[in-house]
C-alpha cells in the first residue's frame, strides 16, 4: 500500500509571530520555517507504518513557495521514498485549493492512505484534510491519537471532547494526525545527505489543471487585545461575590 | 439571510455550545434555524426550540445518525444547505470534524472558530495561536463556519420554535462506529475544564498543592501549574500551564502563588475571567487579572474554599 | 547511561567544522572554493548547534567588508546582505541618566571610525554565507551540536561526536532515543566562538594558552526594535561609553539604525568586574533611558534580545592555534580587535587562512592527524596579526587606567604612533578571579523596567524565541553542585542571579533552606556562566540539538 502525507511549511513553533505595522499580515521575515509539528507527526505514523509491513511506499506532497521543498526534504530525510511539489509561489491558497490539489495527486497516485496533519499551525485552520476527504469521497477519522492498519481498513482512535472514539475505515481514507499519535523521530545525518538525492517531482496547479481561486480575503490582521488589570478585591467574601454575580463564573 | 446552526448533544442533551453558536448566528442576523442530526434525539430538539432566537427546528432522527459521523452527516448538511446563507457549528472537535467536510461538497471555502462577527460576510478569527487575530471576507455563497464558543455569550431560554422532521438519510458506508470512551477522572480535563484552579511556587511544597486540589474539588475544576512549580516537583509536568505547557482558555482561571512570567501568560491569557491570588502586590499577574487579591495564599485558599 | 558505551555510526570527511559563525563558513566556502580551482574532490561538513545557520549568531553589527570582499570579490553582485553603508558615525559619554557628551572627532581613536564600514545583521549575513557553502557542495548541517572530541590512537584530533538525541533528563535513553555520530576526519576546524565548549577542552588538553596572557571576556547584550520611521537614520552609527557604568565596571555601548526602520541596541559590559551585585542586564535596561537612546527607541517596539560574551584579550591573549589534527580559528582563539570592537572581518579570515592551510596538506597527500604548525606562519603574515598587533594596548590600558585615562593612552597609542607605541601593556588576571567579596559592596537598587522602554527578565528571554525540550540532562553541569550555596551565596551573593542574562540561575529560599535552581531551559548560550563564575565551578555543554535561542535577524 502506498501511503500519502501532506506536509506544510509554517512557522518554527518556537518563534513569536509579530503582527506588520501595516497590518496587513505577520511579519515573517527573518523567521526560522519549519515542517509544520502536525505533520511531522503524520510522517512519522506513515514511517511507522511502512516499518510495521502495513505500507510499501510513502510519498509527501506540499504546497507552498519554493522554499518548502526544504520541508519536503526534511520529510524525505526521516524516511519518505519521494515527493511531489506544487509550485504556487507566494500565493497563500484558501483551503479548499489545497485540498484540490490535494485530491488531484490522489487521483494520480491511488494512495490507500492519506495522512496529514489535523491542523497547521500558522491559519490553525483545522480543515484540509477534511475538504480532502469530501472531495475524494473518502471517510475520514480525524485528531488520531492511534492508527492500525488491518486488511483493507483501518482502525483510528480519535480525540474527541472528554475521551476517545474508534471507528473503523474501508481504505483508502483520510487520516489526519493529533499531538498523542507518535513522537516523531530525529533525523540523522546520513540520511539528511540520502534525502538530498530522493526524488522530488515539481508540479505547478496550472499543470496539474486545478483552479485555484480564493474566496477569502485577508482584510486586516491585529495582534491580540491586550488584558488590562482589573481590579485589586479586598477580602474572598468580595471575591466569591464578584465571580457570581458579577462575572457569573461560578 | 439565514442561519443553521448545527446542534452539539448526545442524543439526550443539548450541549450548551450549541448556545454561545446560536448568540454568534444572532450576531450575523436573519433567521435562526437549528438541525439536529441524531438518532431518538426528540429532546434535544424540544431544547432546542426553546432557546431564545431560535425560529425552526429541523430534526434528522434516524438510527443512521446514531453516532453523527461527518461523511453522512454532512450530506444531509449539504442537502439542507441551499436554503441558508450561513452555516454554523460549535468550533469543538465534532464541529471541526464536520463543517469542513459540509463547505467542500459545496464548492466553498470554511471560516474555523469565528470569535467576532464584524458584518455578515467579514468575521474575525485566530492565527498563530491567537498571537494575532484575522479579519477575514468571505464571498462565498454560502458561508460555512465553526464558532469559538468561549467568544460568544450562552443564547438564554424563552423560545418556541416549531420543530420540523427531516426524513432524508444518508449512510456512511465505509466508516463503521466500533466504540467511545468518555475518560473517567475525578477532575475534568485541564484543556478543556471550564475553571482551573494553578499553583505556583508560591505554594511551597507537594504537600501544601492539597489546598489547590481541594478548592478545585469544590469547583469542579482542573488543576494546573507554573513550570516553576513543576520543576520544584510539588506535581507532575503534564499539569504545566504555559509556553511549553499546555494552553487554556477556560471560563475562569485562578492562579495561586504565580507570579505571572509571560511564559505563563502565554498558556492562559484568553481565559475569560483570571483571578490572582499572590502576597506580592507587584506580582506582574495583577497586570492581567480582573480579580487580584494580595493575601497569603494559606490563609486565602482554605478561606475561599470553606465559604463556596 | 554511559556515553562512552554507545554504539555509535561514523562517518568520514577530508574536513569537519564545528560552528557555523562568520569563522566557520569563510573557512568551508574557502575550502571548496580551492578544491574547485585545484579539481580536487573534497568532503566538507559543518555541524552547527543551532536549529538553523544564524538562530544563535548575535553580533552588533558593523562590519569592514574587507575578508567577504577577498572570499567572493563579486560579493556585491552576488547578493551578499551588506545593505546599509555606516553614514554618520558618532561617540559619545553618558554622563548620567539625563545628559551625554559627544566626542568631537578629532578625539576619536582612528581605529573607531567607521566610513567604508557596513551595518548587517550578522545572522543573515552567516545565513547568506550557508547559502554559498552549500552551493560550492559543503554539507551544512545546523540542529547538529559537536557534543565530545574524538581522538585518534597518538592522541591527535580524529573529529567530533554529534550530540545524543533522546536522552532524559535522569540521563537514560528515552523512546525516541538517537545516539549522536562520529564524525572523523583529516582536520578538524572549531569555529565555536567565544568560549567554545570544546574550545576549552582543546586549550587544556594541548596547553594552547601556555604562553599567552589571560583572555578577557565581555558580555554584549543586545535588543532589536522597530523604531518609528520619522526618527531612523539609515547608517547611523551611535558608540559611547560612562553611565550607567560604573565604580571600575568599564563597557560600552551601541546603536545602529539598520534596514527597514529597525535599529539595534546593545551594551557590552567587561567581565573584569568586581562588584558581584553587578548585573548587565539591568545595567543594559537602565541606559536606555538615557535621552541620547530614549529618542530613537520611544514609540517603538522591541522585537528581539539575546545575549552573547565576546573575546576581546585580542593580539596579548592570542593562543597557539593549531595542534595534531585540527585548528581553531575565529573568537574561539580570540582573534577579535577590540579596539575597534569588531571580530568579523578578523574571523573571517582566520578561517580562510585555516582553509588554505588544510588544503595545502590534504592537496600534498597529507592523511590527516598532523599539527599544522604552517597555519602560524600563515596567521603572523596576514593583515589580520598586523591588525591585532597594533591594537594590542587596547583592551589593558582600559583595564589599567580606567576609562578615561586608558581612553587618553588609546588615543595616543592609536592616532598618533598608529599603535606601534613601543610597549606592551599586559593584564594578566582572569575575569573570574577580579570578583570581590560582596562585603566590600552594596547591593544595587536597579530601578523597575517600565516595560515601554526598559524590560524586566522572563520578558526578554521570550523574544529571544529560546527552547530547550524540557526531558534531557541540564547542560550547565556544577563540578561541586555544593559550591553555589556554600560558597558562592555567603561571599558573592551568588553572582550567576546577576550576571546571567537569561534568568537561569536562581536561589530559593533563605538561610538553611536555600537551595539553587538552574532553568536551563532559558539558556540563550552566551557562555557567560562558564567564564564568570569566580568558583569556575559552572561548565557549558552542548544541550539538544537545535535547543537554544532562535534569534531573527540579530
Ligand atoms: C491569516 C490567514 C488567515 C487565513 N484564513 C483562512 C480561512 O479562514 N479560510 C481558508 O480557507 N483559508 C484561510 N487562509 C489560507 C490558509 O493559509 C490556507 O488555506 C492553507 O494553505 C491551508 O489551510 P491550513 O494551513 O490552515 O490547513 P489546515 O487545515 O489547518 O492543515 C491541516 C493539514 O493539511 C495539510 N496541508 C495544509 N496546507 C498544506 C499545503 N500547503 N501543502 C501540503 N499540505 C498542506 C497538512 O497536512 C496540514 O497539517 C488564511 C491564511 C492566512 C495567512
Ligand atoms: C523557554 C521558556 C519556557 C517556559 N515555559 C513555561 C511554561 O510553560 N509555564 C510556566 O509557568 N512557566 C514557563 N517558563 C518559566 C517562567 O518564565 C517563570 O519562571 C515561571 O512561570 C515562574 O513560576 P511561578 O510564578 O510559579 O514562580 P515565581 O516567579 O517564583 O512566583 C511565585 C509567586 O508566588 C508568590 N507567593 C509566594 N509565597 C506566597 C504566599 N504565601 N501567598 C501568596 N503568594 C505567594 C510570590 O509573590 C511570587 O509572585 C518558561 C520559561 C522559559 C524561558
Ligand atoms: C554584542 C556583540 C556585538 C558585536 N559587534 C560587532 C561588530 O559591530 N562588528 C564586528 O565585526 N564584530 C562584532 N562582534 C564580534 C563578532 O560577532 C564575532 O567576532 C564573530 O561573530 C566571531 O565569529 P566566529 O565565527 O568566530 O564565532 P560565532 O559568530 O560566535 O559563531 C560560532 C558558531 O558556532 C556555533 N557553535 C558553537 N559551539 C558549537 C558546537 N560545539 N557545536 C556546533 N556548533 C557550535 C555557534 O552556535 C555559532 O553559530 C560583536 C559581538 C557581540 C557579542
Ligand atoms: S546559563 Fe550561562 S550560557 Fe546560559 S544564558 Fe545564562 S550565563 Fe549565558
Amino acid at each position: 500500500m502506498k501511503i500519502l502525507v501532506a506536509v506544510k511549511r509554517v512557522i518554527d513553533y518556537s518563534v513569536k509571530v509579530r503582527v506588520k505595522a501595516d497590518n496587513s499580515n505577520v511579519d515573517l521575515t527573518n523567521v526560522k520555517m519549519s515542517l509544520n509539528p502536525f505533520c511531522e507527526i503524520a510522517v512519522e505514523e506513515a514511517l511507522r507504518l511502512r516499518e510495521a509491513g502495513k505500507a510499501t511506499e510513502i510519498v509527501v506532497v506540499s504546497i507552498g513557495p519554493k522554499a518548502a521543498q526544504d520541508q519536503i526534504r526534511t520529510a524525505l530525510a526521516m524516511g519518505a521514498d519521494r515527493g511531489i511539489f506544487i509550485d504556487v509561489g507566494d500565493t497563500e491558497l484558501n483551503s479548499l485549493s489545497i485540498a484540490k490539489l490535494l485530491a488531484k495527486v490522489v487521483q494520480d497516485e491511488q494512495p490507500g492512505l492519506v495522512l496529514l496533519g489535523k491542523q497547521a499551525i500558522d491559519s490553525d485552520n483545522n480543515q484540509t484534510g477534511q475538504m480532502l476527504a469530501a472531495l475524494c469521497n473518502y471517510p475520514q477519522a480525524t485528531f488520531a491519537s492511534k492508527v492500525l492498519i488491518e486488511g483493507d481498513s483501518t482502525t483510528v482512535t480519535r480525540e474527541i471532547d472528554g475521551g476517545l472514539q474508534t471507528l473503523q475505515l474501508t481504505l483508502p481514507a483520510v487520516v489526519t494526525a493529533d499531538l498523542r499519535l507518535n513522537e516523531p523521530r530525529y533525523v540523522k545525518l546520513p540520511d539528511i545527505m540520502k534525502a538530498k538525492k530522493k526524488p522530488l517531482a515539481v508540479t505547478s496547479p496550472a499543470e496539474m489543471g486545478v483552479n485555484v481561486a480564493n474566496t477569502i480575503t485577508l482584510v486586516r490582521v491585529d495582534a491580540p487585545a491586550e488584558r488590562s488589570a482589573g481590579i485589586k478585591v479586598e477580602s474572598i467574601d468580595a471575591l466569591i461575590d464578584a465571580l457570581k454575580n458579577k462575572a457569573k463564573v461560578i | 439571510m439565514s442561519n443553521l446552526v448545527i446542534a452539539e448533544h448526545d442524543n439526550q442533551n443539548l450541549k450548551a455550545s450549541t448556545l454561545n453558536t446560536i448568540t454568534a448566528a444572532s450576531k450575523i442576523g436573519g433567521d435562526i434555524h437549528v438541525l439536529v442530526v441524531g438518532s431518538n434525539c426528540q429532546a434535544v430538539a424540544q431544547a432546542a426550540a426553546a432557546v431564545a432566537g431560535v425560529t425552526k427546528v429541523h430534526v434528522a432522527d434516524n438510527e443512521a445518525y446514531a453516532h453523527q459521523l461527518a461523511e453522512n452527516t454532512a450530506q444531509l448538511v449539504a442537502a439542507l444547505a441551499p436554503a441558508y446563507s450561513h452555516l454554523l457549528a460549535p468550533a469543538t472537535p465534532a464541529g471541526k470534524n464536520l463543517m469542513p467536510r459540509v463547505a467542500a461538497l459545496l464548492d466553498v471555502n470554511q471560516l474555523t472558530d469565528i470569535m467576532a462577527v464584524v458584518s455578515p460576510d467579514t468575521f474575525k478569527r485566530p492565527i498563530y495561536a491567537g498571537n494575532a487575530i484575522a479579519t477575514v471576507q468571505s464571498s462565498d455563497k454560502i458561508k460555512v463556519m465553526s464558532v469559538r464558543i468561549t467568544a460568544f455569550d450562552a443564547a438564554g431560554a424563552g423560545g418556541s420554535a416549531a420543530i420540523e422532521a427531516v426524513n432524508e438519510v444518508f449512510t456512511a458506508d465505509k466508516t463503521k462506529f466500533i466504540g467511545e470512551e468518555v475518560a473517567k477522572s475525578d477532575r475534568p480535563e485541564l484543556t478543556s475544564a471550564k475553571i482551573v484552579v494553578s499553583g505556583g511556587r508560591g505554594v511551597g511544597s507537594a504537600d501544601n498543592f492539597k489546598i489547590i486540589y481541594t478548592l478545585a474539588d469544590k469547583l469542579g475544576a482542573a488543576v494546573g501549574a507554573s513550570r516553576a512549580a513543576v520543576d520544584a516537583g510539588f506535581v507532575p509536568n503534564d499539569m504545566q500551564v504555559g509556553q511549553t505547557g499546555k494552553v487554556v482558555a477556560p471560563q475562569l482561571y485562578i492562579a495561586v502563588g504565580i507570579s505571572g512570567a509571560i511564559q505563563h501568560l502565554a498558556g492562559m491569557k484568553d481565559s475569560k475571567v483570571i483571578v490572582a491570588i499572590n502576597k506580592d502586590p507587584e506580582a506582574p499577574i495583577f497586570q492581567v487579572a480582573d480579580y487580584g487579591l494580595v493575601a497569603d495564599l494559606f490563609t486565602a485558599v482554605p478561606e475561599m474554599t470553606g465559604k463556596l | 547511561m554511559d556515553t562512552t558505551e554507545i554504539e555509535r555510526d561514523s562517518m568520514e570527511f577530508d574536513v569537519v567544522i564545528v560552528g557555523a559563525g562568520p569563522s566557520g563558513l569563510a573557512a568551508a566556502c574557502r575550502l571548496m572554493q580551492l578544491a574547485k580551482d585545484n579539481s580536487q574532490e573534497l568532503t566538507v561538513c559543518l555541524v552547527e548547534k543551532g536549529s538553523e545557520v544564524g538562530a544563535h549568531t548575535l553580533s552588533g553589527a558593523v562590519i569592514e567588508s574587507r575578508a567577504i570582499e577577498e572570499l567572493f570579490p563579486n560579493w556585491k553582485e552576488m547578493g551578499a546582505p551588506l545593505n546599509v553603508p555606516v553614514k554618520r558615525d558618532e561617540l559619545y559619554l553618558l554622563r548620567s541618566e539625563t545628559s551625554s557628551v559627544k566626542i568631537p572627532n578629532a578625539l576619536i581613536p582612528a581605529t573607531m571610525h567607521n566610513e567604508g564600514n557596513y551595518v548587517v545583521s550578522l545572522g543573515n549575513v552567516c545565513r547568506w554565507l550557508a547559502e554559498q557553502a552549500e552551493g560550492l557542495g559543503v554539507e551544512v548541517f545546523p540542529g547538529f551540536p559537536a557534543s565530545q572530541l574524538l581522538f585518534n590512537e597518538d592522541g591527535s584530533v580524529a573529529g567530533i561526536i554529534t550530540g545524543d538525541m533522546g536522552v532524559g533528563v535522569d540521563g537514560e535513553p528515552k523512546d525516541s532515543f538517537t545516539p549522536g555520530m562520529e564524525l572523523r576526519a583529516k582536520y578538524t576546524i572549531f569555529a565555536e566562538g567565544c568560549r567554545g565548549h570544546l574550545g576549552k577542552q582543546l586549550y587544556s588538553k594541548f596547553q594552547l594558552d601556555a604562553e599567552a596572557d589571560a583572555q578577557h571576556y565581555g558580555i554584549g547584550i543586545k535588543e532589536l526594535w522597530d523604531i518609528d520611521p520619522s526618527k531612523h537614520e539609515e547608517g547611523l552609527v551611535i558608540h559611547g561609553s560612562g553611565w550607567p557604568l560604573s565604580g571600575g565596571t568599564s563597557g560600552g555601548f551601541f546603536l545602529y539604525h539598520s534596514e527597514n526602520n529597525q535599529a539595534v541596541v546593545g551594551l557590552i559590559v567587561d567581565l573584569s568586574y568586581s562588584n558581584p551585585y553587578v548585573s548587565p542586564f539591568d545595567e543594559f535596561q537602565r541606559m536606555k533611558h538615557n535621552p541620547l537612546i530614549s529618542q530613537y527607541l520611544e514609540g517603538g517596539k522591541r522585537i528581539a534580545y539575546g545575549a552573547r560574551a565576546i573575546t576581546k584579550g585580542g593580539f596579548n591573549a592570542l593562543p597557539k592555534m593549531h595542534f595534531p589534527g585540527g585548528l581553531l580559528v575565529g573568537c574561539n582563539a580570540g582573534t577579535l580587535n577590540f579596539a575597534k570592537i569588531k571580530g568579523t572581518h578578523t574571523a573571517m579570515k582566520s578561517g580562510m587562512l585555516a582553509a588554505e592551510e588544510i588544503f595545502a596538506a590534504i592537496q600534498s597527500g597529507d592523511t590527516g592527524g598532523k599539527d599544522l604548525t604552517g597555519y602560524t606562519e600563515r596567521f603572523q603574515n596576514s593583515w589580520v596579526y598586523e591588525e591585532l598587533q597594533a591594537s594590542r594596548n587596547f583592551g589593558p590600558a582600559l583595564h589599567k587606567f580606567g576609562s578615561l585615562m586608558g581612553g587618553a593612552f588609546n588615543f595616543i597609542d592609536q592616532n598618533i604612533f598608529g599603535g606601534k607605541l613601543p610597549i606592551t601593556l599586559r593584564d594578566q588576571k582572569p575575569d573570574y578571579a577580579q570578583m570581590r567579596p560582596a562585603s566590600e559592596f552594596t547591593p544595587i537598587d536597579y530601578p523597575k523596567p517600565d516595560g515601554k522602554l526598559s524590560f524586566d527578565k522572563l520578558s526578554s528571554v521570550f523574544l529571544s524565541n529560546t527552547n530547550h525540550e524540557e526531558d534531557q540532562p541540564c547542560h550547565l553541569k556544577l563540578k561541586d553542585p555544593s559550591i553555589p550555596i556554600s560558597k558562592n551565596l555567603p561571599m558573592y551573593a551568588e553572582p550567576a542571579q546577576r550576571y546571567c542574562p537569561a534568568g537561569v540561575y536562581e536561589v530559593l529560599g533563605e538561610g538553611a533552606d536555600a537551595r539553587f535552581q538552574i532553568n536551563a531551559q532559558n539558556c540563550v548560550h552566551c557562555k557567560t556562566c562558564d567564564i564568570k563564575d569566580p568558583s569556575q565551578n559552572i561548565t557549558w555543554v552542548t544541550p539538544e540539538g537545535g535547543g537554544g535561542p532562535n534569534y531573527p535577524n540579530m
